[in-house]
């Protein structure tokens, strides 16, 4: 290897590069936002991607559920689509380009096979995604065989590369993704054994947990936890144990862990945006601005994870405030914090402006029967609201027609739920 | 150049065979391919070098403060440290040399400090001192409240240990050592002076014998005749945290050994993460490198006193190694002239440390037995693709993505790995035969997400490779 010193110089030969607005990442947000902007008639729309294809997570979801009801599409087709739209309109897609850290207010060091080169612009937006927590962060034991998979993996294994997975899968979690696993895993020819979830129920439509259960006899393991993972060189089997004591053993050769989703929020950590404690992604407020001026954020870094029609909503509705922005408006409004108590776990956006009309989303650590919930400033009720029954690791949405009662010189504005 | 993995083994006698291609049995093949005249070979009975406990450990190299003064493996630890800092400087190999912080959180522990300050004179180490809690604190602000003072030894650095033990076998065989792995070894006999190994590939026959066996060196000893010593798998589990996590903490922070046994570590690592661990359990089971639920309960109990906002942080990667500990309290390096056999038992956690010297150490055992070493020669230099995060990763060199595009095509994203690399390493001296291998050799899907965005598509170019598509 070569010396240290010779090296770090060289990066910075060519000068910056002036964009208007610089998107990083590709998926259903950054590719709606650069749509957005571009016909708006900003200039220089630039969206970075580190993958070699745009398109984000939808690329690998060859199941349907994306576009509209009278335009339904698969992941890849949707991805498509929004990359035609975001190219026709006139913005620049780079793919293979990877974002590695700030070098500015408001500019990027990037790499790609093209070299190193800083990135300057008006305004950033991060549409950096989520992924799904791998085995290692939940923490479950055992040894380290072949053939553990998160459902991101799973699919790219499988739809986009072709390759074997194994013979008998275990998926971990019964929420949408998780289902998506299963089918995914069949196509691969192998026999889904089970679904295991620690909650009492699915949290996936009715009619799809019974097409699973009844079509596809893949028997649904509530109250489940996976206790260990057995086997050297390939996976042999799991253990579990049920909320009441007892302990099973299942032969599998592959275990999908899907869910558990988390921020990729490496780069709103390293340029310093305070993120929200809850969803763990950079704290925003209606307008999707993160702490840092001209930085805002959108899609499933903000929430982990909403669908990609949220995603691409909030792309449109990001490039509003960017607009905004780059006509001369102020950055800074003032806000108040937006928090949630338990048993909620987080909520999106969480800082709030009166006049703000982004529709929240939280999530709900524990099965609510028809909750109502409050919307609290300094014990004055703004709003109250019921619900359908919620679930964990399902969308709660929350309107935002209350908050031209928030006072900004108030103390925090705490969503609740109220006791029956 | 000869690595084999599978047919039968060679049927020409060796001159010396090296049982265990851990860090130890590498650096000693990599010794022993200094003497052109000898024909070398080391067997594995694994599919790649470094699988046993030479891949899982706390990655430090040690000054060895606080050996026992006058043991052997005070003497092999303070001159491999030296050794090994010096040869992965000229091979590429990362090293940070960030200083140990040995922490007191209670009188005992506090009281202890000076004997092992006293200790370090006595091991020829001269930099140790005691530090109070206002400059602990100033050097590490996010240490959890209540420590009463340390040990500061300014030494102590963080190594890659899988580019160590590579480096070695990469040299070794680039001389014209002979490495043979899925090579277990079953049973060894003896004919006419020389030795016959039973392995799952068929018999290998060599003059000397060097047992290098690690965790099995007390096995592969008694098929020799020997019971001087038992190995007890000690089970360290261990928590890699989020590079987010890394500027928490510029020390290693060492434990205090009391009455009480030790306790954990936290440590940076030079891949940029942080560690916790290891936990200590005696075991019988020599597979047994599951992690287990207790066990990570307990690391995080421990680790949230020592470093409380390592907590928060999101967890990367989990592994348990075990360590070669014995009934002694030192390396078991014995020379059986008789036999033409040399024993490298019971090289603990220093091992890696030490490796080099142990290296020395055997060669010289070896030519007092009555091996004729022949003359020697300087090995070509080797140098190591970089891991570690102090030195620049090719994907920060502007000139070498000029040179080669595939250096700027991130696959591994957590990790920041080429395609450029990954081509390197599956076309390496000593190839990977398992993404696990991969891993250990570019970092490719060691990182935060453990695959979820590039595991097919690394999973792609290693199957290309070994299929020739």
């Amino acid at each position: 290897m070569d010396g240290a010193a010779e090296v770090r110089g060289e990066s910075r030969i060519r000068p910056p590069r002036e964009v208007d607005v610089l998107i990083v990442g590709a998926g259903p947000a950054g590719l709606a936002t650069a749509a957005r902007l571009a016909v708006a008639g900003v200039a220089r729309v630039e969206v970075l991607d580190r993958e070699q294809h745009a398109g984000g997570v939808p690329r690998h979801c060859h199941h349907g559920g994306f576009g509209t009801w009278t335009h339904p599409l698969t992941g890849p087709a949707y991805a498509r689509l929004l990359l035609t739209a975001a190219v026709r309109a006139g913005a620049v897609v780079r793919t293979g380009i990877t974002a590695l850290d700030w070098a500015g207010p408001l500019a990027l060091n990037t790499v790609g096979a093209q070299g190193p080169e800083t990135i300057r612009a008006g305004a950033v937006v991060l549409a950096t995604g989520a992924r799904e927590r791998p085995r290692a962060a939940r923490l479950v034991p055992g040894t380290r065989p072949n053939g553990v998979y998160t459902t991101g993996e799973l699919q790219q294994a499988v739809h986009l590369h072709g390759q074997r997975v194994g013979t008998r899968v275990v998926v971990v979690g019964a929420e949408d993704v998780s289902y998506a696993a299963a089918d995914t895993a069949r196509t691969a020819g192998a026999q889904v054994v089970a679904m295991v979830t620690e909650l009492d129920r699915p949290q996936t439509t009715t009619a799809r947990a019974h097409n699973a259960r009844l079509r596809h006899r893949v028997p649904l393991l509530t109250d489940t936890t996976l206790t260990e993972l057995l086997g050297h060189g390939r996976l042999s089997g799991i253990r579990v144990r049920h909320r009441d004591g007892r302990t099973a053993q299942l032969d599998c050769d592959t275990v999908v862990f899907t869910g558990d989703f988390v921020p990729d929020h490496e780069l709103a950590r390293r340029g310093g945006v305070v993120l929200d404690p809850g969803a763990r992604g950079p704290a925003v407020d209606g307008a999707l601005h993160t702490s840092r001026p001209g930085v805002f954020a959108a899609g499933s870094v903000l929430h982990p994870v909403e669908s990609a029609a949220t995603a691409t909503r909030e792309g449109a509705h990001v490039a509003a405030g960017v607009l905004e922005l780059l006509a001369g408006a102020e950055w800074s409004r003032p806000t108040v914090p937006l928090l949630v108590d338990p048993p909620l776990r987080w909520i999106a956006p969480n800082r709030v402006a009166p006049g703000d009309e982004h529709p929240y989303v939280l999530r709900t650590a524990t099965v609510l029967h028809r909750p109502i919930l409050h919307v609290v400033q300094d014990g004055r009720l703004l709003h109250h609201e019921g619900l359908r029954t919620a679930v964990p690791n399902r969308t709660l949405p929350l309107t935002a027609r209350w908050n031209h009662l928030v006072d900004v010189g108030g103390g925090p504005v705490r969503v609740t739920v109220a006791r029956a | 150049m000869t690595v084999t993995a599978n047919g039968p083994l060679p049927s020409r006698s060796y001159d010396v065979t090296v049982v265990g291609a851990g860090v130890v049995g590498c650096a000693i093949a990599r010794e022993l391919a200094r003497r052109p005249s000898l024909r070398v070979a080391v067997v594995e009975a694994q599919d790649d070098v470094g699988q046993g406990t030479s891949k899982a450990n706390t990655a430090i190299l040690h000054t060895g403060f606080d050996a026992v003064p006058g043991s052997l493996e005070a003497r092999l630890v303070r001159e491999g440290s030296r050794q090994l800092a010096g040869y992965a400087a000229e091979s590429g190999i990362p090293v940070e040399r960030v200083g140990a912080l040995l922490v007191a959180w209670d009188e005992e522990q506090l009281a202890a400090l000076p004997h092992l300050a006293e200790k370090a004179v006595r091991n020829e180490y001269g930099d140790a001192h005691l530090i109070e809690p206002p400059e602990l604190y100033a050097r590490e602000p996010h240490l959890g409240p209540g420590a009463l003072g340390a040990l500061h030894v300014p030494g102590e650095s963080i190594v890659c240990p899988w580019t160590t033990t590579l480096a070695y076998a990469t040299q070794a065989v680039r001389q014209g050592v002979d490495l043979h792995l899925n090579s277990p070894v079953e049973q060894v006999g003896r004919r006419d002076g020389t030795h016959v190994l039973t392995t799952a590939r068929g018999t290998l026959r060599t003059r000397w014998l060097v047992n290098a066996a690690g965790l099995h060196a007390d096995t592969l000893d008694r098929h020799l005749g020997h019971d001087d010593f038992t190995v007890t798998p000690r089970r360290g589990q261990l928590i890699v945290f989020d590079k987010l996590a890394r500027d928490l903490l510029h020390h290693i922070l060492l434990p205090v050994p009391t009455a009480l046994g030790k306790g954990v570590l936290v440590a940076p690592t030079v891949y940029g993460n942080l560690l916790l661990g290891p936990t200590a359990e005696d075991l019988h089971d020599k597979r047994a490198t599951g992690s287990t639920a207790e066990g990570l309960a307990q690391l995080r109990e421990k680790g949230a006193r020592i470093l409380p906002a390592l907590l928060d942080e999101e967890i990367t990667a989990v592994y348990a190694g075990l360590r070669a500990a014995t009934d002694q309290d030192d390396y078991r390096i014995t020379a059986h002239p008789e036999q033409a056999y040399v024993t490298v038992g019971g090289i603990r956690s220093t091992g890696l440390t030490a490796s080099l010297a142990i290296a020395a150490h055997v060669t010289a055992l070896l030519a007092d037995t009555g091996l004729d070493l022949g003359p020697a020669v300087d090995l070509a230099p080797v140098g190591m693709p970089n891991l570690g995060e102090a030195y620049p990763r090719p994907y920060q060199r502007a000139e070498l993505i000029a040179a080669d595009p595939e250096y700027g095509t991130l696959v591994c994203h957590c990790e920041r790995v080429t395609r450029g690399e990954i081509r390197d390493a599956l076309a390496s001296t000593v190839p990977p035969r398992s993404l696990d291998g991969l891993r250990r050799r570019t970092r490719a899907r060691a990182g935060r997400c453990q695959g979820f965005y590039c595991g097919a598509a690394v999973r792609e170019l290693f199957e290309e490779a070994r299929t020739g598509t």
